[in-house]
């Protein structure tokens, strides 16, 4: 299963400790987790399901490529973590 | 008479109380988080914040029984495949809540209502205290829509919403830049409703159009609600006959432009404003924080500045800055700068609160 991680400064608003997920892609990753944590969702996706503008995520090392669709692949042994971009906001 | 107010900053929500020493702050809730506006629901109790996370998105929470509890934010529908969407300017439009910009309760015939204004240009509505929120189709779906602009902010802002004491169904919206739109039944048709307005900083062949105006605030006269005042881009525009028509008020000194405009509960020809220079300039005149007053429907303006700063204050005050209470006697503004002045005497002297508090979005007298 891959390990989803996300940034301090959201659990400041939002109980969201590292998780576990299966899945093929970050997409079916991040909604694994979203199931049990249906409030953290907005927190992450904007209104269309798409990476929040100021959100990152990071897997394996590598920035998202596909930040409206999520579709980036993922193995069982992938590390996600989802952070603010330095772009502000 | 209020002895409360609620003022909404940058970094935190702030509750303000009357006691025997005088005015001061009582009490803080989310410190350190973006509160960008709040509303005392008198019907059923209930306080309302908005957060805006910046990166973690726009986030309501109520109150009740003294508990602050997240509850849904307005979503935007899903944007059908295909479709195009875009403002005047020529720009699609993202289907998502960028910002909440207007809060307000229904009327007092309709229990659990809310409206809620936002970027980019979508009403939403609520009938259950805020648990959901469903987008007014009719008046996104309105093609004329497409016509709205950002003024101030990327988008089309939905800033003021005036449910109409003497029937719940009409209500007045205002948006930068779009003009005043009204419903006359609930939300199911609208019509715009700016004629009279003007802007001179657009071409001449559109500065005239009701749908590119920039009111910048829209308040009601709760006792003749055919009265409204209208803090606009271009200056001060008054409507006496329910938002059909609008006249220019000149010649405020020290300055017509500014964001906010608060009007007397029971005299509809008393309405204070908050100058600054220009939209080019927004800082007080000669670095003078006054607030302006009219008594005769705007044919003569006062200068109020007792008890306000009068050398090097730069403070602006946003649309939502400047409030009253019921009774027209008690006044508060909040400013850019952490000011937070309240006058007991309809604004003939101020009493400085703090200049110290984080840079304020909105005050607001609580019942």
């Amino acid at each position: 299963m891959a390990r989803v991680v996300f940034t301090a400064n959201l659990k400041r608003h939002i109980d969201c400790p590292p998780a576990e997920a299966d899945g093929g892609t970050v997409r079916e990753a991040l909604e694994a987790v979203f199931r049990g944590n249906e409030r953290l969702r907005g927190y992450v996706l904007d209104d269309q399901s798409a990476l929040r503008r100021h959100m990152a995520v990071v897997v394996d090392g590598r920035p998202l490529r596909d930040r409206v669709h999520l579709s980036d692949p993922i193995a069982p042994t992938s590390a996600i973590y989802v952070l603010q971009a330095l772009s502000g906001g | 008479m209020s002895d409360r107010l609620v003022v909404s900053t940058r970094k935190g929500l702030f509750w303000i109380e009357r006691a025997r020493g005088g005015w001061g702050i009582a009490k803080a809730d989310f410190l350190g988080d973006n509160v960008t506006l709040a509303l005392n629901d008198p019907r059923s109790g209930h306080d309302y914040a908005v957060l805006n996370h910046g990166h973690f998105g726009v986030k309501l929470h109520r109150r009740s029984r003294g508990e602050w509890r997240e509850i849904a934010a307005p979503a935007y529908p899903p944007k059908p495949e295909g479709v195009i969407d875009r403002d005047g300017w020529g720009k699609d439009i993202p289907y998502s809540l960028l910002d909440v910009f207007a809060l307000e309760t229904g009327g007092p015939d309709e229990d659990g209502g809310l409206w809620c204004g936002t970027i980019p240009g979508g009403l939403f509505r609520s009938r259950d205290h805020g648990e959901s929120w469903a987008l007014v189709r009719p008046l996104w779906d309105d093609p004329k829509r497409q016509q709205w602009m950002g003024g101030g902010t990327d988008w089309p802002a939905i800033h003021s919403i005036c449910v109409d004491p003497r029937d719940s169904r009409v209500v007045r919206i205002a948006i930068s830049c779009g003009g005043v739109w009204e419903t006359r039944d609930g939300g199911e048709t609208w019509a715009c409703r700016a004629d009279g307005m003007f802007a001179a900083y657009l071409p001449p062949e559109m500065g005239r159009d009701p749908n590119t105006q920039d009111p910048h605030r829209l308040v009601q006269s709760p006792s003749a609600p055919d009265r409204l005042w209208v803090q606009h881009h271009n200056g001060i525009f008054r409507s006496d006959d329910g938002s059909a028509s609008w006249t220019e008020i000149e010649g405020v000194a020290p300055s017509s432009f500014g964001f906010a405009v608060a009007v007397h509960p029971r005299e509809p020809d008393t309405a204070w404003f908050a100058p600054a220079i220009k939209d080019e300039r927004r800082i007080p005149v000669d670095g003078k924080l006054v607030v302006t007053r009219t008594r005769d429907a705007g044919r003569t303006f006062e200068i109020l500045r007792d008890g306000l700063p009068q050398i090097h204050a730069y403070d602006l005050v946003y649309r939502h800055g400047l409030a009253v209470d019921d009774s027209g006697d008690r006044l508060a503004f909040a400013t850019t700068t952490g000011g937070l002045y309240v006058s007991e005497d309809q604004g003939d002297h101020w009493l400085e609160i703090s200049h110290t508090l984080p840079p304020a979005h909105a005050a607001r007298f609580v019942s």
